[in-house]
């Protein structure tokens, strides 16, 4: 104790060093590693050895770049999807939620208290071929009487606007919630109209919200495999059912190495295209 | 004041509905929206009393108590779930200790680095989970290490830290400064003072920190899979089972799991709500 008093200065970095260190060697370290491996050619029979080959890089893209798409536009949309669908809630339990606020709150995240695999697989029961859903859309002649949802886009991307749907929700409401009412009652008292109102006042103050759920869907969405294999055929394949196979199945792992990277790359990409569409001020905070 | 009677004039019924109408969309939009937030979990507990002909459990065939009653019979299933539990407590304390320790530093110094600390935790939340588990795999690969308990463990306490750090962080810079102050006035040095006035203040979300760690522990898939060798945990199970048609044992214990967690926060939100009334 005489030590820290003496040494007052160390007492941060001593608390800090054991979790740093843990996400040092088991967050960054295998980063490292993994970049390593992405440059390394050979075969699992008769090792991997580092040489540089940027080659797979190469031909991850030329070769899965179908998939690459597909994450990134199955993200994508089921992103606007869960935006869409979910900004109503949000601004309805921020502004009409009333002492009830916390409950409504602990149902937006009640699917959370089911393992993800399990609500996947009842989406698969939900979309089967002789189910309500598919039934219903044959009657209504939405769907040809030999449509089907699942093992289709429309299932993948189904299931993972609903997997993500609280990511999305929470920081809406969190943002709606923070709005001071009586500015919105100032824009109605200077004659704007409630869809004015909502537009000009509501809508811009609750962006930083939108843009927290935007990330907070899309960047696990476009890694995500799960969906795509259990509700999706191999048509449907995401770049993480790829990597998934080659690092597991196939041990080809130079080539599912860099194909990590390029996801990465990949979703920074967009992540920065989604950052000069709607302002960086946003981004930062 | 004089009572002076002002004829009402009843607006058009089809005027009123419509007004009604426009009034309730949004509730009503919500409640749908819930029907279809809540629908798959309805499904999941309904199936677990589904008495299932097949190897697939995808058609209601019959009610019956005996999935509930032989939750066990599924070889395999006790000791998955065993082993999410160990793993899950074992996880949640070690990173909610951790993740403590960096949020007391980040909130209460300020020291060189802390930019760099504060981004070295919010990476591990910003990275897709499965680029978190294949690089962990080529760490354990690279260094000979045997795929197994450890492994599974140490890459559970490493995604959970950074959540446990944000949710402690939150409380903290919350944190009226001038209770510690004041027990240091009183005499109370600074681990007293610590330990009777920082901690019990602090504890609520440390709480928090491991109830959400142990939750996100249990629920993981990704990066276990790429890290559990051939050991099982619960959702490792469910995927196994899921290619062969999941029995409804599997939904027994998701049904299970559910109650338990939705029970405990229900309960701490209507204390909350009680709460909240008692002072309005």
């Amino acid at each position: 104790m005489g030590f820290i008093h003496r040494h007052r200065g160390l007492t941060p970095y001593l608390l800090l060093a054991p979790g740093v260190a843990w996400l040092a060697i088991f967050f960054l370290v295998p980063l490292g590693f993994l970049a390593y491996q992405s440059l390394q050619s050979g075969s699992i029979d008769f090792g991997y050895a580092f040489t540089w080959s940027w080659g797979n890089y190469w031909e991850a893209v030329r070769d899965y770049r179908p998939q690459f798409v597909r994450s990134l536009a199955y993200a994508g949309v089921a992103t606007a999807l869960a935006l869409v669908v979910s900004y109503p809630v949000a601004y309805w339990i921020a502004f009409r939620g009333g002492r009830w606020k916390n409950l409504l709150l602990l149902l937006i995240v009640a699917p959370f208290f089911v393992t993800y695999l399990i609500r996947t697989l009842a989406w698969q029961t939900i979309l089967a071929d002789h189910g309500v859903v598919v039934r219903t859309l044959h009657e209504l002649h939405v769907l040809g009487s030999s449509g089907r949802l699942l093992n289709t886009a429309v299932a993948v991307v189904a299931g993972i606007t609903y997997n993500f749907l609280p990511f999305m929700a929470l920081p809406l409401y969190v943002s709606l919630e923070q709005i001071d009412q009586r500015l919105i009652e100032a824009a109605e008292d200077l004659y704007a109209s409630r869809l004015q109102a909502f537009v000009r006042v509501t809508l811009p103050l609750s962006l930083p919200g939108v843009v927290a759920g935007t990330l907070l869907t899309f960047i696990p969405a476009a890694g995500d495999f799960i969906n795509a294999q259990l509700l999706g055929s191999p048509r449907n394949h995401m770049i993480g059912n790829v990597i998934q196979s080659k690092f597991l199945e196939l041990t080809d792992y130079p080539a599912a190495a860099s194909m990590s990277f390029v996801l990465i790359a990949a979703i920074v990409l967009a992540v920065l295209a989604y950052a000069r569409a709607v302002g960086t001020e946003q981004l930062t905070g | 004041m004089s009572a002076v009677a002002v004829p009402v004039r009843r607006p058009k019924a089809s005027t009123r509905i419509w007004a009604l109408a426009r009034r309730h969309v949004l509730s009503v939009y919500s409640l749908l929206f819930f029907v279809y937030l809540l629908l798959p979990i309805a499904i999941v507990a309904a199936f677990s009393f589904n008495h299932p002909t097949g190897r697939f459990n995808y058609v209601w065939e019959g009610f019956t108590w005996d999935n509930w009653r032989y939750w066990d019979g599924v070889p395999g299933l006790r000791s998955a779930i065993v082993l999410s539990l160990e793993i899950g407590l074992l996880a949640s304390i070690v990173a909610t200790v951790l993740g403590t320790l960096i949020a007391l530093a980040l909130v209460r110094y300020g020291f060189r680095g802390r930019g760099a600390t504060n981004l070295l935790v919010f990476l591990p939340l910003s990275t897709p989970e499965i680029v978190l588990g294949a690089s962990l795999l080529t760490l354990f690969l690279n260094a000979n290490v045997v795929f197994g308990f450890w492994t599974i463990l140490i890459a559970h306490v490493m995604f959970c830290i950074s959540f446990a750090v944000v949710t402690v962080k939150a409380r903290l810079i919350g944190f009226d400064r001038h209770l510690e102050e004041a027990a240091m006035d009183l005499g109370a040095n600074e681990w007293v003072t610590f330990a009777r006035v920082t901690l019990p203040l602090v504890a609520p979300a440390i709480l928090a920190a491991l109830l959400l760690c142990f939750a996100i522990s249990i629920d993981d898939f990704v990066v276990t899979y790429f890290n559990s060798g051939s050991r099982v945990t619960f959702p490792l199970f469910v995927w196994g089972a899921a290619r062969n048609g999941a029995p409804p044992q599997v939904n027994v214990i998701g049904t299970a799991i559910f109650a338990v967690a939705v029970g405990a926060m229900l309960a701490n939100v209507l204390v909350q709500t009680r709460r909240t009334k008692g002072v309005a």
